[in-house]
């Protein structure tokens, strides 16, 4: 797709500049003249919204970093200071919390965007895997972000996440019982800097959170670079055929992937400016306590389904190997799904276990907000058991379904896009 | 012998405790704070009542204060536009009304304690927050039967509900149902947590007298500090809801361009 490049440059500076740097002709060729399925709807869009987000959060996270502390007797104190007395310090701080949501609701929406269309087969597995890198880490950055305004939950987190670490005790305790301190609490230690969540660990977190963004930045540079080699997959899920397949990616696309971001930040300005604690937890209004532990420790929103995960399994070893695994299972979704057709709008079965899956996934973020002991409305069922099926049906999505997908029967593809878009008069017309 | 014993020690405190369980209750979960409450901070052109601030700091003043600090709060924002509208010179007067510690850089040639021990105090500026009641944790559970008044500045941001909570709170002394042992030192409240509260109930009919000649029932109070204390939490509010209200309107005018552009260059490609 990305084929030979049709860059001219136009004047003597430009054509002096393409000889020792071409980086017009790099820009041109990625961003203009790129060409790009006709087909594209509107939930491709969000590429753009999460590259316009990564902005968002990198801009107002240098400023916030210019008045916040990173200090566990100061860092709270210095939260509040930025929304009372720093110049429109209240909205970075609420840009850039819930910028951390919104990130998120556009990620998700990529993902599962990709997982309907098969985006992640063949010729694509590296992009998707890229992909998958960028999203976990995106969750480190918002954990660690979420630590920093040193508030209960802050703390509270930070304390509950880390010491999933501890489990692996339960590893060398079986191959070293000799050993005092297991591994896993000697990873929580290096962690922490300390023996417990402390300053050390909330100054660690700050650097790390300042660093991860800019890798994150350098991931989706590679991210796009291994989407312009085979080109975007598209809702048909076939291949392109020749140009008139094709349109440039300027103005088409410019204009589209606009108007979609332009939608996208009336929700988050909406939100930002009218409810702009209503994603958050007002226990992290109260500074960090280490002697109070809150009644009910949650994570922000975006985590709840693994937190679900996490919780609906007694023994603590596997709970967080089910928690890593789940993420680590996206990585080989590529050669998980034997059907030969991308596009689930032509695979009649794939399409039901994959809404099913995203009621799954909405499921077990609903189970990971409410407390452990509690029981579903309506069921009568305990939100622990329903969480096991829900976790159950998550893997068995990835590992049973997807690789039965050869036994489908597709509904049969059109023959090329243009075909399918204009039908077949216009598209020999064109 | 020993597990016999045991089982049999058990097993009398069962019914010992069977016998002695009159089926009264310490603890409850709370009831949901009330909503039937309006305020005129809420919806999206929602602004502070400033009779209303300054009426709910007078009680903050004269009632909260005595236990309560309020430490995130300086003098100099009751003068802020988008807040309590006092103007400068009233700021000034209110501050000046706080005795506050001397610290080594300030007047008193760096003198922190006079002759006999105690802590030199000055007349507050508006560049002052508000003095705590009192010096240090430790002297604030000793006032309070060991239990710590929090600090007000943020509470209603920190409690689910907000300003319904705190109105819902200082309105919720009733007389515990008939099964209800409230714990010693404690009383009972129906939106708490359990029921039993450490603050003894706050406000009475007429605790405080507004000057504005505003009813001063207890449910007056409540509303009037709840809303004070939403604004000490949020004293941007306004400000950001105006602004908000503004990036929307571009906004939306941006998509409608930005969908008619589309619109025009697409036209021929669908």
């Amino acid at each position: 797709m990305s084929g030979p490049s049709t860059y001219e440059p136009q004047t003597g500076f430009t054509r002096w500049l393409d000889t020792r740097l071409p980086i017009l002709r790099l820009m041109n060729d990625t961003m203009t003249t790129f060409p790009t399925p006709r087909n594209l709807n509107f939930w491709y869009g969000f590429g753009a919204v999460l590259t316009a987000m990564l902005g968002i959060q990198i801009v107002t996270g240098i400023v916030l970093a210019m008045h916040y502390v990173p200090n566990s007797t100061m860092a709270f104190d210095s939260v509040e200071n930025i929304m009372r007395d720093v110049n429109y310090g209240w909205l970075l701080r609420y840009m850039h919390a819930n910028g951390a949501s919104f990130f998120f609701i556009a990620v998700y929406i990529h993902i599962f965007r990709n997982l309907y269309y098969g985006s992640y087969k063949a010729p694509r597995e590296v992009l998707w895997i890229l992909g998958v890198l960028i999203y976990v880490l995106m969750i480190v950055t918002a954990f660690m972000g979420y630590v920093l305004p040193w508030g209960q939950m802050s703390f509270w987190a930070a304390t509950v996440i880390t010491n999933l670490f501890t489990s692996f005790d339960q590893i060398s305790h079986f191959f070293a019982p000799h050993m005092k301190v297991g591994i896993g609490t000697d990873i929580a230690y290096w962690i922490w800097g300390d023996f417990a969540v402390s300053n050390a660990t909330l100054n660690r977190f700050f650097s790390l959170h300042y660093l991860l963004p800019f890798v994150i930045a350098g991931v989706v540079g590679l991210h796009i670079w291994a989407l312009h080699v085979p080109g975007n997959n598209n809702p048909l899920g076939i291949d392109v055929k020749g140009p008139q397949d094709t349109v440039p990616f300027h103005p088409y696309y410019t204009v589209k992937d606009a108007w979609i971001l332009s939608m996208f930040l009336i929700v988050y300005a909406v939100v930002v400016f009218y409810a702009p604690d209503v994603l958050g937890n007002p226990d992290n209004y109260t500074p960090a306590n280490p002697l109070v532990t809150p009644p009910d420790i949650v994570p922000d929103w975006y985590l709840l389904p693994f937190y679900a995960m996490l919780r609906s399994i007694p023994q603590k070893l596997v709970g967080v190997l089910v928690l890593f695994g789940a993420l680590i299972t996206l990585f080989f979704i590529p050669w998980l799904d034997t059907s030969k057709v991308r596009s689930a709008r032509f695979r009649p079965v794939f399409k039901i276990f994959f809404w099913i899956f995203f009621v799954d996934a909405l499921l077990l973020g609903y189970l990971g907000s409410q407390s452990v002991d509690a029981t579903f409305p309506y069921l009568g069922l305990p939100d622990v058991w329903l969480a096991r099926f829900a976790t159950a049906y998550y893997y068995a999505f990835f590992w049973i379904v997807m690789p039965l997908g050869f036994l489908e029967k597709p509904k049969p593809l059109p023959a090329t896009i243009a075909t399918a878009v204009l039908g077949k008069n216009a598209a020999a017309a064109e | 012998m020993r597990i016999a014993l045991g089982v049999s020690l058990a097993a009398f405190i069962g019914l010992a405790s069977a016998a002695i369980a009159d089926n009264t209750v310490s603890t409850l979960p709370a009831e949901p704070p009330k909503e039937d409450v309006s305020w005129s901070f809420e919806g999206p052109f929602g602004h502070y009542d400033r009779a209303q601030l300054q009426r709910g700091f007078q009680v903050y003043k004269e009632v909260c204060s005595a236990c309560h600090s309020l430490n995130r709060v300086a003098f100099h924002t009751l003068d802020e536009p988008g807040g309590l509208g006092f103007t400068e010179e009233q700021a000034k007067a209110i501050a000046a009304g706080y005795k506050i510690p001397e610290e080594p850089n300030s007047t008193n040639k760096g003198q922190l304690y006079d002759s006999s021990g105690t802590r030199v105090t000055r007349a507050g500026t508006i560049a002052d927050y508000f003095p705590p009641p009192f010096p240090n944790e430790e002297a604030a559970r000793a006032a309070n039967n060991g239990a710590l008044p929090p600090d007000l500045s943020i509470i209603e941001k920190a409690r689910a509900g907000g300003a319904h909570y705190v109105f819902s709170i200082l309105t919720g002394f009733v007389k515990p149902p008939a099964n209800f042992k409230v714990l010693p030192g404690k009383y009972y409240n129906k939106y708490f947590e359990g029921r039993n509260i450490s603050m003894p109930p706050p406000l009475t009919d007429g605790s405080v007298t507004f000057s504005d000649g505003s009813p001063n029932d207890i449910e007056h109070e409540a509303k009037d500090v709840a809303a004070f204390l939403q604004w000490a939490g949020e004293p941007k509010m306004e400000q950001r809801k105006q602004l908000g209200f503004g990036v929307i309107v571009f906004l939306l005018v941006l998509s409608v361009l930005l969908y008619l552009s589309y619109r025009r260059i697409w036209h021929d490609k669908h």
